[in-house]
């Protein structure tokens, strides 16, 4: 991966200036190479990475398996397409293994997940089987570990 | 019970280290960012833990040979030859040691008599003083200067021989400061040690840690000097391995007979799953150093391009993972500057004159700490640096 990416998928807050301090190019390079990202759509976003566990009001997550049956002529897009559409869908992933897709849902109460999947999910054309496993404790998420306290000592001592 | 009688006169006279007096100040606060820590932040690459663990799965439990596995010696020889260009036979040429710190000690141990004066040159690591004067000889100082980019010049050295000399210490890529030895300005210096018949030991253990297109030149390997010198290097910051205490000294078989006595006799035999480990870094760890350097490259233009931005001006530190900024201009000493830092901001950095009086005015900046932590870490800097100016 190129090193922008890198830098900016684990932390988008660096600035362009600093990219360019850090990289030793030209700030006009830089700002140019993250504009193509974006438009070409290789960059998609910036995102915090939120500890929801430390709000009040994070509501519940839950990971659905979902089997289906792929359409004849376009395959599993067109299911998919369906799927993301949802507003309680955070992520969507195409699986291999045991069940087909991998669906992230966002709700505010287990009630209102388990009326989703119930409701809404189950009763799309081509879904055969639904398996629904809530989330009880972010451990890691973005390849930050979110587990344990936010002191930026990392273990190492002060020995000489 | 006074004990004074019953302590050797040389450790009691012997400073504590000045790094250590701040330390207890930092390691009291919460929230700190540690830019003062002189080893890697990255652990281990995980193939040579692995390397260990199975050793120990294997009951590798024992003692190795006094000199080290003849494996790991063989390893050793090989990676000096690839990345420097210098043969040395693992059979009597190389030593496998606890860490360079040992390699240091056993150094000065084989090589001064009572009253030989040990040439040190500082900025440096804080060992090298006490060690000296622990083996019976006398340090003399050579002071390095921030417009040589701190590197040793050859009539600094000139200057400080007299009829005593018997030794000098080489400690490049720098650390604190940061400071390499180009292959040309050891050429100069290596005239006035052959010249005058003097020892070298050069320490190498950030020889892998170079940048700017800048690759590590042993002194050992210009014209006449290997055969008056010892290398001392080690695993702990190529591969990041520094619990594992390990490291090696490299010289002529006649020095390293005398040395391998000294180890023998108050060590026995290196670790030995840290020896195992070792053995799978020099195998396969090339690219793990490649990445570390890679990723300590970009934190280090980070680093000097903000430190300069906010007024501490700073030389282009090409080697090992430290920053040595002048930070006069605050009007402040460097033991005001690092202790108001962390109490004022908590970001820890080690004040300049812990590696001799010569530093004072300069603080060390490690940047061994991650990306996340060295960005918030630089703007507590710069709002220190406002605030002072301001109250000033």
């Amino acid at each position: 991966m190129d090193k922008i990416l890198e830098i900016l998928s684990e932390n988008s807050s660096f600035s362009v200036k600093e990219l360019s301090l850090m990289l030793g190019e030209p700030e006009d390079y830089i700002s140019a190479q993250i504009k193509e990202y974006e438009q070409t759509g290789i960059i998609r976003g910036y995102q915090a990475i939120v500890d929801t566990d430390k709000l009040s009001d994070a509501g519940v997550t839950a990971i659905i398996e979902l089997k289906v049956t792929p359409k004849k002529e376009t395959g599993f897009e067109e299911l998919a397409e369906k799927i993301m559409a949802f507003e309680e869908v955070t992520s969507l992933y195409l699986m291999a293994g045991s069940f087909d897709f991998a669906v992230f849902v966002k709700g505010k109460t287990i009630q209102d997940v388990a009326s989703f999947v119930a409701k809404r999910i189950s009763c799309v054309d081509g879904v055969i089987a639904t398996a629904t496993h809530f989330m009880l404790k972010t451990y890691k998420k973005g390849g930050v570990c979110l587990f344990g306290d936010s002191d930026p000592s990392d273990g190492r001592s002060m020995v000489l | 019970m006074d004990y004074s009688k019953h302590i050797n006169k040389t450790i009691s006279g012997v400073k504590p280290s000045g790094i250590r007096k701040f330390f207890d100040i930092a390691v009291e606060m919460d929230n700190v960012i540690s830019l003062s820590i002189g080893e890697p932040d990255f652990k281990t690459p995980w193939h040579i833990r692995q390397a260990g663990i199975e050793s120990l799965e294997r009951g590798k439990t024992f003692y190795t040979p006094n000199r080290g596995l003849f494996e790991l010696r063989k390893e050793i020889s090989n990676y000096y030859f690839r990345r420097f260009n210098l043969s040395y036979i693992p059979e009597t040429e190389v030593l496998v040691t606890v860490g360079g710190s040992e390699g240091i000690d056993l150094a000065f141990r084989t090589l001064v008599n009572r009253g030989d004066e040990v040439l040190i040159p500082q900025p440096a690591f804080v060992c090298y003083e006490p060690l000296a004067e622990m083996a019976g000889g006398v340090p003399v100082i050579i002071e390095t200067k921030e417009e040589n980019n701190f590197r040793l010049t050859k009539e600094e050295l000139e200057a400080a021989i007299t009829d005593k000399t018997t030794m000098l210490v080489l400690p490049f890529p720098n650390n604190p400061t940061g400071a390499i030895m180009e292959k040309k300005h050891l050429e100069e210096i290596a005239e006035v040690i052959i010249f005058f018949f003097i020892d070298t030991a050069t320490t190498e253990i950030y020889a892998e840690l170079t940048y700017g297109g800048k690759e590590h030149v042993s002194v050992a390997s210009i014209d006449g000097m290997k055969e008056r010198t010892v290398i001392v290097s080690g695993f702990s910051k190529a591969y990041a391995m520094t619990g594992w205490r390990l490291g090696y000294i490299l010289g002529p078989a006649e020095i390293l007979t005398q040395t391998t006595k000294l180890h023998q006799y108050g060590i026995m035999s290196s670790p030995t799953t840290a020896q195992y480990a070792a053995i799978e870094a020099m195998k396969n760890g090339d690219n793990d150093i490649k990445d570390m350097r890679s990723d300590y490259d970009i934190r280090r233009r980070l680093i000097v391009g903000k430190l300069n931005e906010i007024g501490l001006t700073c030389f282009e530190p090409l080697g090992a993972f430290y920053t040595f900024p002048c930070i006069r201009s605050t009007g402040l000493s460097s033991d005001e500057f690092a202790t108001r830092l962390v109490k004022e901001k908590r970001v820890a950095v080690v004040p300049g004159n812990a590696f001799g009086e010569c530093g004072e005015g300069f603080v060390r900046i490690s940047y061994a700490q991650s990306l996340k932590n060295i960005k918030i870490a630089l703007k507590r800097i710069e709002d220190f640096v406002k605030e002072l100016k301001d109250e000033g």
